[in-house]
């Protein structure tokens, strides 16, 4: 199945979205902030990349802006995990390159229907 | 595929008091005029997952209540709102009302509701000046086409350039409008620019759709939600005749640019599960309380390498079995000699497992002083040092609240009003001190202030009116200090909300005593309190004194020994009828025989022919007539309670090196059994088969 890299300062919500991933039978990478997922992403390639846009370190933007400067990640759908749908923060991921969004709070059934549209 | 949200409630809750921890110090941080952007960002981000996190996870009332705590933060962050004094004061409050509401959901418990309401209330006034409610905004588009005879779209989906740049994938988006309903789909070619001015990844081409589906407009917007900055977008309804009619117009758009192209092989319709399943909250059995514990990594590898040494040894002796011969003997011992140090490492670092930093209990201090300054109107600034020594959980879990009534007692009764202090030429901010170290197998703790030190003659005064001591009875100043500890007592002259709340210094006492501890106070007046609290380590393992009567062999907690003597006839006064007394330099202590309280065999029943241990529990000291002292050793405690039953006078039993087992001996108890000296006490000791 398809691998995906999570990040997500939070435990408890990393453990939620992975666990659920994982249920899928998807391999799962989770990381704790934006630095730590961009480390990861030099040394794999992902199928999809799930961010929180809150995160100490590099937040969620950053990281989708410098993931899209790597060759590997130019086309890689990246879905931000947020809560601040109606704000700027939506149009700010956006414009640094990601693919869409899910808006939080979100159960395991919604994660799975937009990852299964997403990856097809 | 149904997942059990409640699995991950406890790790959220965890996560979230540590939030809440950060967000209280951070707050405390900026009320000394540290305000800087990445202290705001890093409460609102712990603010940010609390609330996320409990919208997640079905704690509808954690978000909600954090939702508004939040939104204030934002704006702080936007420099919409610059942060006061009061703000601060509030968001320390807003911290309090989330602790309590996960506390609620931790415990089953219910929550003071009133309280939320009120604190709410005050989010919202101060929200409600100059804020616009973010729910409004999307309000229109929610307007629903209800057109009935309404049944497919047109959709006119023109993507900029560099939309396949974020990701998207137009196959995603056509995929998802089939789920919706049949969909003729039409290319076009149009734009696609000269070869040699292509850019690959520019995305050059536009669709057109026809969706044969009564769906909603909303739901064909969702599809393209993520896109919707990205590209020109016209959805546009047709109904049953005019659908045809699309086709038709389609056509001459067609041969008007004349290049289009269809595409699609023949869609099915699949229909669509849309109910939104939402996070149903599961009644809650079985709370688990913090049953859990968080161990640095690096103790959890230096257990691992222990067992990985242990297991080493252990090979190399049972090779060494296999063919024993008396050359080898000394290998052999050094052999053994390895086993033991193995044991001994393996046994200390299980045992640092369960140790956590002091600062665990140290932390709540901050804050609490800042409260009560305000309350009082004093001005303190708190020291802290060694709260990296590492603690038992247990025993961490246990000292908070007596550590919060000390510094409570020092805050309220030690340190002086600010005016008072600038008379007496003190500085006026005073200092509160908490230290922790280590000292010989113990933790200490001690808790100082530099405020006005106890007044000998007050508590003399006092102890005098409650009757805890005689008026004609002269007391050395150590004396004096310890009937702080007397139950009963208390010197505040008004009961004050913070100290005197009828929990007096004897419930401290007691419950470090419970701990295996002990606490004592040192003053100066007009420069300050000292209050030592001494811990043993764990209480999973006990330095004790191995003594001996008759075949029996006890413990005795080192920590309870105050000295051990060869007993000289002069001093024995024996009281008719009664227990025997023993002149220790300037007072008198009771011997209690500890074979008559146990009821055994000794080797000497006269007193000169053994020794005496002095102890101490709860405040009364005494000398246990022994036959021996044996050596001094760590021992693990077993509980009697949880194999045996509760035998007073007795705390536990260990096992010894040689395979018995000892008793360990309950000094305090042992001296109220023997003060209130009735048989039947000393029965319920010998009925319970003390003797082991």
């Amino acid at each position: 199945m398809a691998s995906i890299l999570t990040v997500d300062d939070s435990a408890s919500m990393r453990q939620m979205v992975s666990f659920t991933l994982k249920g899928a039978g998807h391999d799962v990478t989770e990381a704790s902030d934006g630095k730590e997922a961009l480390s990861f992403a030099k040394g794999k390639k992902f199928d999809l990349v799930l961010s929180d846009v809150n995160m100490p370190n590099m937040d969620g933007i950053e990281l989708t802006k410098s993931l899209r400067t790597l060759p590997d990640f130019k086309y890689t759908p990246i879905l931000m995990l947020t809560t601040e749908a109606g704000l700027n923060k939506k149009q700010d991921g956006k414009a640094a390159g990601a693919t869409g969004w899910i808006v939080k709070p979100f159960n395991p059934e919604q994660l799975l229907t937009t990852i299964k549209k997403v990856l097809g | 595929m149904a997942i059990d949200m409640e699995q991950f409630k406890v790790t959220y809750i965890e996560e979230s008091l540590e939030g809440l921890d950060i967000m209280e110090s951070s707050l405390l941080g900026l009320d000394s005029g540290t305000a800087d952007n990445e202290t705001i960002n890093t409460i609102f981000r712990a603010a940010h997952s609390i609330k996320g996190g409990g919208a997640t996870f079905g704690l509808s009332s954690v978000s909600e209540f954090t939702h508004s705590v939040e939104t204030l933060l934002d704006q702080i962050r936007n420099e919409e709102r610059t942060i006061t004094s009061e703000i601060v004061a509030l968001l320390l409050t807003s911290v309090d009302v989330i602790r309590d509401l996960l506390a609620a959901e931790q415990h089953n418990e219910n929550i003071d509701e009133e309280r939320i309401e009120a604190v709410k209330k005050q989010f919202d006034a101060l929200l409600e000046s100059d804020t616009t409610s973010p729910g409004q905004t999307s309000s229109q588009e929610i307007k629903a086409e209800s057109n009935q005879e309404q049944n497919a779209w047109l959709i006119d989906f023109r993507p900029h350039p560099d939309m396949l740049a974020t990701g998207n994938d137009v196959v995603r988006m056509f995929r998802e409008l089939t789920e919706l309903g049949k969909c003729d789909i039409n290319v076009d070619t149009n734009n696609i620019p000269a070869l040699e001015d292509l850019n690959i990844e520019d995305c050059s081409l536009s669709w057109i759709v026809t969706l044969y589906s009564t769906c909603t407009k909303q739901q064909v917007e969702e599809v393209f939600v993520w896109v919707e900055d990205d590209c020109d977008l016209i959805i546009s309804p047709l109904t049953q005749n005019e659908s045809e009619s699309s086709i038709e117009n389609f056509e001459a758009i067609k041969s008007e640019k004349g290049k289009t192209k269809e595409i699609g092989p023949e869609l099915v319709t699949k229909p669509i599960d849309r109910r939104n399943s939402g996070d149903r909250r599961t009644p809650t059995k079985n709370k688990t309380e913090s049953s859990s514990i968080r161990v640095d990594i690096d103790k959890i590898d230096a257990l691992i390498n222990m067992v990985g040494e242990l297991v080493i040894t252990q090979s190399m002796l049972s090779q060494m079995g296999e063919d024993l011969n008396i050359d080898r003997l000394e290998k052999l011992k050094d052999g053994l000699g390895q086993l033991e140090r193995n044991t001994r490492e393996l046994q200390e670092s299980v045992m640092r497992i369960r140790m956590i930093p002091i600062s665990f209990a140290f932390n709540r201090f901050p804050r609490m002083i800042h409260d009560m300054c305000s309350n009082f109107g004093k001005k303190v600034e708190l020291k802290v040092s060694g709260e990296s020594t590492e603690l038992d959980k247990t025993v961490m879990e246990k000292i908070g609240d007596p550590l919060v009534h000390l510094v409570r007692n020092s805050m309220d009764h030690g340190i002086e009003l600010p005016e008072t202090r600038a008379k007496l030429g003190k500085p006026e901010t005073g200092t509160l001190s908490l230290n922790a170290f280590h000292q010989g197998g113990n933790i200490v703790i001690e808790i100082s202030d530099d405020g006005a030190g106890l007044n000998k003659e007050k508590i003399r005064k006092k102890a005098i009116e409650n009757g805890l001591i005689d008026e004609s009875e002269e007391l050395p100043d150590s004396k004096i200090y310890e009937l702080l500890f007397q139950p009963g007592f208390s010197t505040a002259e008004k009961v004050t909300d913070v100290s005197g709340r009828g929990v007096g210094m004897d419930v401290v006492k007691k419950n470090i005593q419970a701990l295996g501890g002990v606490v004592e106070v040192s003053t100066v007046a007009g420069q300050g309190t000292t209050f030592s609290i001494r811990l043993p380590l764990t209480l999973a393992i006990l330095d004790g004194q191995l003594i001996r009567v008759g075949e029996q062999t006890y413990i005795v907690p080192l920590i309870s020994i105050i000295e051990s003597l060869q007993i000289e006839k002069n001093s024995i006064n024996s009281v008719a009828g009664k227990a025997d007394l023993y002149k220790l330099r300037d007072e008198y202590i009771p011997v209690i025989r500890l074979y008559e309280a146990f009821d055994i065999q000794p080797d000497s029943r006269s007193l000169e022919n053994g020794l005496l241990v002095v102890v101490e529990g709860d405040g009364h000291k005494a000398g246990l007539f022994v036959d021996d002292l044996l050596a001094q050793q760590q021992v693990v405690i077993k509980s009697l309670e949880t194999n045996y039953k509760k035998v007073e006078g007795l705390s536990g039993a260990t096992i010894l090196g040689d395979g018995r087992v000892a008793l360990i001996v309950d000094v305090a108890g042992v001296i109220r059994v023997s003060q209130h000296g009735s048989n039947q006490n000393i029965n319920s000791i010998h009925d319970n088969g003390v003797a082991a």
